[in-house]
């Protein structure tokens, strides 16, 4: 019997070290039944996407609170894109306010999640959106 | 405290009689919820009253303001003298822009300074790193060499401001740059006043920003505080902070467990690796507190922190000089307490976590700014944060007595029971060998991490409310202009950090990193190289990249 | 599939990291091409690091990483962490110690938690170990959490062994005597500046002095190496080049002695074990639990409506034809 588990990567790219979204996302997802693969802090966008093809999952879910999230989340998309992974999604979180988010879409971004949304809410997106692969 | 037996009797009589109206009514209607807690989830009774502090001995346990236990306050004269420091800390884009933000804040009336770097300096490199894309200038002022610092000062009296530095893996290198941009200006290292934050063990356990593994990260901390003692007697040399442990989601007891727990470490290992005597350097040593929603939580904590420390000093480490027991601490409120959702209500937020921070006795504040959530706070945003601090102080009265809620029962037996469980946590951690065994272990963090999803539960579950998020939210969106920091701060800062390579001296700056490297090897102390170093240009990541190589990496375990 | 298989050997990472996770995830495609790629496999040398939570094993893989990549050899990595018994997930953390590599093209990290169910974990990661062997990873590190019998197993597939201890961890050492002796090629005293080092060095000396000759297979006595703190550079990066030195040898030394091949019976015989278990029991249990019937069986053994002997020849009967 097949047995399809969503794997996820949580990462922080770019030198910002608030953890405390990430950390509290990465035990919400342990706890829904995800694999979650947990790169800590600091993180380059080569760093990224190398270890998200290398760990096969289905979604990278940045985390990025210093304001330098427009440049650094685009990065990963592309970086994964040049790395033929473009069908590994990247989803994005922190401070990013409302007029950054078509900029964000536009650049390739699944989803941004802001403080304040539900933990529940999250899963169910990744419940929804990601799908089984070949 | 106490009390004869007649208060005693009726007041047990009166209770009893209390006790049954209250069936009574909740017989007819129940609670609104069946536990009250603090936001901490310290669970809150409905009443308190001369029972729970009968035990407490006044002489002991609350005395009078400038006395042991010093739980009202160091200064005899409590704010009558002074109010405490206006600080507001600022930091955006370049040397230049955080300067003209630095000036508009004293015309304002703000009473000291605080610095926010960039990301590339808070971690050790140059805007032109790699590592840097796309974080130059963004939530902090960008520094590379002793020029941009020149510009940082420009017109600052820094023989009559003191200057907060919020700066911990390369607070050497900072506050080589202060040292020598006050030398340049004619100004003896004995005349100028400030505090860097420097507190190493606190970002092993909060806020991650690392550079060093924990001992030697500790040794660089301790050359400061021997600098600091021995030339720059102005200086407070470590801010020891609970702020950043509470932002990371710890509780309130948490927080001054863990950062109680790290100001004793320091000062074991000042006094084991320097050989210097406590009050040497105790008097020199400042905290930094958050003080977030939960009104009473927040007093009793900041309270309950000057005596454990008071006690701490004088019968652990055995010091003989008040001074050493006066627990001297910054606040800042709550940064994430702030919602983005409906912005204008964190103006209220912070006006009520700035009157605890008064109300618990701080010497020094910071007001967050209602766009904070969302962007660097903007000129309108922080003169309003900079008011709520003066309206406190000068209209609402509160500054005329000291220690005002002194003797209230609830918050006497509040500030008991948040000692007495920040106790248990210290204790916890001597068994351990220490607060850098309990890291290595992952201890606080974890205890942190539990906290921090314990609450993000509680919130989506309703049993905790944040106002505009999980209840009372409205769909309007309320707009607010955000400061936005564009690329070409970068794009410019690069081109000026490359002209200065091009022009400095370089055997000069060779020789300079010769001479770190060796002090760093020989376990000197690096704080006269980094001065000469930064004289010659050298820049943060240059230093910082020899404490690297000689002291190793340190990457965060990640621990669950 | 035989162009998955080339690309694969090609080293491409997005088809070996695919193809693990069609394995976890028990994809049935997935067990076709590996029937191409097992007789690709073999070449490489693998290691197998095993002790208690918190010995540090992570970090020293990075370290070994480094060793071998300085030594011109490519690297995969397999790191094994539980999955939680209550939610079915798992935070995978091992990797943030070796994120440095990430970028390196001759380094392949994968994380693989242990799913628990049935038992499948072995043979995941013995699957794994053939993926990377075939992509021409020369040394293949795996490093599993605790030492119960679940990554005994897993050491069989490993030519060489790492058994990882610290100092300080009181009597532990002898709960994990058992089992562990047989598969040890190297003792490693992590962390061994603390105390009680060379208490824990003397147990395990002990230890060997009262094991049979036949426990040691071509005379090699396992070392007992000595890491430092890994946050002193020099001497941690010296103590784990020792150590990659020291794996080298134990493997030249199962070339010289001829025991390679006894190596391979043994790792054969575990594969094997899976690979039944994987086409005769995981069938019947799946079948059984889709069927509800599983569950139901249980309830009769608690209230002690029956056996477990006469429900499982019952089962047999009906399945086994």
């Amino acid at each position: 019997m097949s047995e399809h588990i969503i794997r996820v990567m949580v990462a922080k790219p770019g030198l910002d070290g608030h953890d405390r979204g990430a950390r509290v996302l990465a035990r919400c997802f342990r706890d829904a039944g995800f694999e979650v693969i947990y790169t800590g802090c600091h993180q380059t966008p080569e760093q990224i996407a190398a270890a998200a093809i290398q760990e096969d999952v289905d979604v990278v879910g940045l985390s990025c609170l210093s304001g330098a999230h427009r440049y650094l989340f685009p990065a990963v998309v592309e970086q994964l894109r040049q790395r033929g992974a473009d069908d590994i999604d990247v989803v994005g979180g922190g401070i990013i306010p409302d007029q950054d988010f078509q900029f964000l879409y536009d650049a390739g971004l699944k989803a941004l999640f802001t403080p304040g949304e539900k933990l529940d809410d999250i899963v169910d997106w990744f419940r929804k959106n990601v799908k089984k692969r070949d | 405290m106490h009390f004869s037996k007649e208060v005693l009797e009726s007041s047990s009589r009166m209770r009893q009689k209390w006790e049954d109206e209250v069936k009574k009514v909740i017989a007819k209607g129940p609670d609104q919820k069946p536990r009250w807690s603090t936001i901490s989830d310290l669970e809150i009774k409905r009443l308190y009253g001369p029972e729970d502090i009968q035990h407490m001995d006044f002489e002991q346990d609350i005395g009078y303001p400038g006395q042991f236990p010093f739980i009202r306050g160091n200064q005899p004269t409590g704010y009558r003298g002074k109010y405490w420091t206006f600080r507001m800390f600022s930091g955006m884009g370049n040397a230049k822009t955080t300067n003209e933000r630095w000036h508009m804040l004293l015309r304002e009336g703000q009473t000291g300074l605080s610095t926010a770097f960039d990301f590339p300096t808070l971690m050790g490199y140059d805007t032109d790193s790699p590592k840097a894309r796309g974080e130059c200038g963004k939530c902090g002022v960008a520094i590379d060499t002793l020029e941009d610092f020149m510009q940082l000062v420009d017109g600052i009296p820094m023989d009559q401001v003191t200057t907060s530095m919020t700066i911990n893996p390369p607070a050497t290198v900072l506050w080589a740059m202060y040292c020598a941009a006050a030398e340049l200006k004619g100004i003896p290292l004995t005349k100028i006043g400030g505090t860097i934050q420097n507190d190493m063990l606190k970002e092993f356990i909060a806020q991650k920003t690392l550079m060093c593994p924990p001992d030697p990260s500790v040794k660089l901390v301790s050359d400061t505080v021997e600098f600091g003692a021995k030339h720059v007697p102005r200086w407070n040399t470590i801010s020891i902070s609970g702020y950043h442990i509470r932002e990371a989601g710890a509780t309130a007891v948490q927080e001054l467990a863990f950062t109680l727990r790290d100001g004793m470490e320091y000062v074991e290992d000042v006094i084991r690796r320097k050989g210097l005597h406590v009050d040497t350097f105790a008097p020199r040593l400042s905290f930094f507190f958050n003080s977030h929603s939960d009104f009473f939580e927040e007093i009793a904590k900041l309270r309950a922190a000057r005596r454990i420390w008071a006690k701490a000093m004088r019968d652990r480490y055995k010091s003989q000089d008040e001074r050493s027991w006066w627990m001297r601490f910054h606040t800042q409120t709550a940064g994430c307490s702030l919602t983005a959702q409906q912005p204008y209500n964190n103006v209220i937020r912070t006006a009520t976590q700035a009157l605890a921070a008064v109300l618990g006795g701080t010497q020094s504040l910071h007001t967050n700014s209602l766009d904070e959530v969302l962007c660097l706070p903007s000129d309108h945003a922080v003169q309003i944060a900079l008011r709520t601090q003066q309206i406190i102080a000068e209209e609402t009265g509160v500054a005329n007595t000291i220690d005002p809620l002194a003797g209230s029962y609830f918050v006497e037996a509040l500030t008991n029971e948040l000692e007495e469980k920040a106790w248990e946590y210290i204790h916890k951690i001597d068994e351990m060998g220490g607060m850098v065994a309990a890291i290595e272990k992952g201890y606080p963090q974890l205890e942190i991490a539990d906290a921090a999803y314990h609450f993000q539960k509680q919130i989506d579950a309703g049993e905790k409310i944040m106002v505009g998020v999980n209840k009372y939210v409205s769909a309007e969106p309320s707009p607010i202009p955000l400061v936005e920091i564009d690329d070409s701060v970068e794009i410019e800062q690069v081109k000026s950090l490359q002209a200065i390579r091009r022009k400095r001296d370089d055997k000069a700056v060779k020789r300079s990193l010769e001479d770190i490297k060796n002090a760093c090897k020989k376990g000197d102390n690096v704080m006269p190289h980094c001065i000469e170093a930064v004289k010659n240009l050298v820049t943060v990541q240059e230093v910082c990249d020899v404490y690297r190589e000689v002291y190793g990496e340190y990457r965060d375990p990640g621990l669950y | 599939m035989v162009d998955k298989v080339k690309k694969i050997q090609s080293g491409d990472v997005r088809s070996a990291s695919r193809l693990i996770r069609h394995i976890e995830d028990n994809v049935a495609e997935a067990r076709t091409t590996m029937k191409d790629i097992f007789p690709l496999t073999g070449h490489a040398h693998v290691v197998g690091l095993t002790g208690p939570p918190g010995a540090g094993k992570s970090t020293l893989v990075d370290g070994l990483i480094d060793s071998f990549r300085k030594m011109g050899r490519t690297v995969g990595v397999i790191a094994v962490d539980p999955t939680s018994p209550f939610t079915g997930g798992a935070i995978l953390g091992d990797r943030i110690r070796m994120q440095r590599h990430a970028e390196d093209p001759g380094v392949f990290v994968r994380s693989v938690a242990t799913r628990g169910a049935l038992g499948g974990l072995s043979r995941a990661v013995g699957d794994a170990i053939h993926i990377m062997d075939v992509m021409g990873k020369d040394v293949i590190l795996v490093e599993t959490v605790g030492t119960g019998q679940q990554e005994v197993d897993i050491m069989h597939y490993a030519h060489t062994v790492l058994v990882v201890l610290i100092p300080g961890m009181g009597d532990d050492i002898q709960a994990i005597k058992a089992g562990i002796l047989e598969i040890a090629s190297i003792f490693v005293i992590n962390k061994a500046e603390r105390e009680g080092s060379s208490k824990l060095r003397r147990e395990l000396v002990t230890m060997l002095n009262m094991a049979p000759e036949s426990a040691f297979p071509g005379g090699w006595r396992p070392p007992i190496l000595k890491c430092d703190n890994a946050f002193e550079p020099e001497g941690f990066s010296q103590s784990v080049s020792d150590l990659a030195l020291s794996i080298n040898e134990h493997y030249e030394h199962l070339v010289s002695k001829s025991l390679i091949g006894n190596w391979s019976s043994r790792k054969a015989a575990t594969e094997f074990n899976e690979a039944i278990r994987c086409a005769v029991l995981d069938p019947v249990l799946n079948d059984l639990m889709a069927r509800g019937e599983l569950d139901a069986m249980i309830v009769k053994l608690v209230k002690k409506e029956t056996d477990p002997y006469t429900l499982a020849e019952e089962i047999a009967s009906r399945y086994l034809k």
